[in-house]
């Protein structure tokens, strides 16, 4: 099939950047999106001009690496996958299609559609540690995890980081990425010592990074390749409250 | 007294707003329900005018527990507008420049209008203050004190201001649609099993409200209400 493509093209964070128009022909539905953006990148390089740059990995939808916004939606038209794992099968012959970066302050572009997402690790960090005995493994069954909680946590902990949720949400929040984070350990008891500690912390952080607040329109939970619930969210406001209220996260005497 | 840090984080200020938005929404819904004695009568309803002051007497004098009303609502407003002015300065730094292309998934209508309808409620309510409880120069006719009935009938024969009540009831209708579910989910309340249920609660909520209100002015309009 034949597609139009419009790629956002910027040489680095300081400059400029604009969509440019590529034709691409031959472009099979059986080809991922990457490979798509690989069959047009090895025309670039035949033409003497600059491939696109784009972050990519795994390309089997678990690193996270991989993002886009196609035709204005975060991974694509299809829910549920990340751009990697997204078919050009969901296209069609002669398809107009708009390729952006993730658009937040926090994620400031790189080059083309490369972005930072060091703001992430960041608030990862701010959350501190747990606290697991180190050592030899425990023996099993010494704490018992009932079987809802740890699906739940696994739920979570499905959060791959791609920042889906950030370029989505029209006030550039980072909502449910730091919910998933907080309730993965939040859910399971290793994790009840810093729960809302942790919450607390991750939030701040948040802020300081320059994301923005949730409104709980829901557009992140649409668009996350890993259907992550906005219930987590639900979940981190609690643990924030009774955190904060609390004064979790302060040492004094 | 740490929920006094509450307004330092974004997750803190949605919980203020939460708060006091649900205050606001026992206010909307008392102030409707008395709304709709004007259906009874003059009497009747400057009555309950009346009984407002003499609330809680004679352990309360006249007016005070109307006074304790109005200030807990002001202070609850400025709370309101002032988390909802702060979220949205920092939504506009984390989204400097919007995308070329853009299509929503699953947003809707009264989720994406929250800031400029509550602005649209902010005009409405200072203007329905100094129409109908202040009495200022905004409307023609005669405003007398003390015969809230007679206010409300002249007040709506004057178009502009039946029209502009109906746009604050639309507004506010809009916003309590989002509003109510919103605040669920700030004070973490809600999940996947009870999302259908308040979001219907909501829809129900700003229904009756929109209803409630907007009959009063649109009977005064139609000579039902004389
Ligand atoms: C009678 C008046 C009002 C009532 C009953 C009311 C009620 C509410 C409620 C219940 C919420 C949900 C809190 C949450 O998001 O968790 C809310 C949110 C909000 N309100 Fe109001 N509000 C009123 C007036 C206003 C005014 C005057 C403004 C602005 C000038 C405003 C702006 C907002 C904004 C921006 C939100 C956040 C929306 C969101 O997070 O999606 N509201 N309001
Ligand atoms: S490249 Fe790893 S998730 Fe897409």
């Amino acid at each position: 099939m034949k597609l139009h493509l419009k790629v956002w093209r910027q040489k680095s964070g300081n400059r400029q950047g604009h969509l440019v128009d590529y034709e691409l022909d031959n472009v099979s539905p059986d080809e991922s999106f990457l490979e798509m953006m690989d069959l047009l990148n090895e025309k670039l390089i035949e033409k003497g001009e600059e491939p696109v740059a784009f972050d990519h990995d795994c390309r089997e939808g678990i690193c996270g690496s991989c993002g886009m916004v196609i035709n204005g939606i975060a991974h694509g038209p299809k829910a549920a996958v990340t751009t990697c794992q997204l078919h050009m099968r969901n296209f069609k012959d002669g398809d107009t299609v708009v390729v952006e970066p993730w658009r937040a302050s926090p994620f400031p572009i790189i080059k083309d559609l490369v972005v930072d997402r060091s703001a992430f690790d960041r608030i990862i960090q701010a959350g501190g540690y747990i606290s697991v005995s180190t050592g030899s493994a425990p023996d099993a069954n010494t704490l018992p995890v009932g079987k809802e909680q740890s699906d739940l946590a696994m739920d979570a902990a499905q959060c791959i980081a791609c920042g889906a949720c950030v370029a989505a949400c029209p006030n550039g929040s980072a909502m449910l990425f730091t919910a998933a984070k907080a309730a993965h350990l939040g859910l399971l008891p290793q994790g009840q010592p810093e729960r809302n500690r942790r919450a607390v912390l991750m939030i701040n952080q948040q802020d300081a990074e320059g994301f923005g607040g949730c409104t709980n329109i829901g557009e992140c939970e649409a668009v996350c390749p890993k259907s992550i619930s906005m219930d987590f969210i639900a979940r981190l406001n609690r643990d924030v409250l009774v955190g904060t209220i609390a004064g979790a996260g302060r040492v004094e005497a | 007294m740490y929920v006094m840090t509450l307004h330092r984080s974004s997750i803190g200020k949605k919980i203020i707003m939460a708060v006091t938005g649900l205050i606001w929404v026992g206010f909307v819904l008392l102030h409707m329900y008395g709304n709709l004695k004007v259906f009874l009568g003059p009497e009747y309803f400057n009555a309950y005018a009346e009984g407002l002051r003499t609330l809680g007497a004679p352990i309360f004098g006249h007016t005070h527990l109307l006074y304790v009303a109005r200030l807990v609502l002001t202070v609850a407003l400025v709370l309101h507008v002032w988390s909802a002015y702060s979220l949205t300065q920092q939504a506009h730094h984390a989204r400097p420049s919007n995308y070329i292309v853009r299509q929503k998934v699953q947003a809707n209508r009264a989720s994406l209008s929250m800031r400029w309808g509550g602005v649209v409620i902010l005009i409405f309510l200072i203007y329905h203050l100094m129409h109908l409880t202040w009495g200022l120069p905004v409307a023609p006719g005669v405003f007398v004190q003390a015969d809230a009935y007679h206010n409300l009938v002249n007040g709506f024969h004057f178009i502009p201001a039946t029209i502009l009540y109906l746009l604050g009831v639309i507004a506010l209708s809009f916003h309590l649609y989002h509003g109510v579910f919103s605040a669920f989910q700030t004070l973490g309340l809600n999940n996947q099993n009870t999302e259908t249920s308040i979001k219907g609660a909501a829809l129900a909520l700003s229904l009756v409200i929109s209803i409630g209100f907007a009959v009063v002015p649109l009977s005064v309009v139609a000579g039902i209400v004389r």
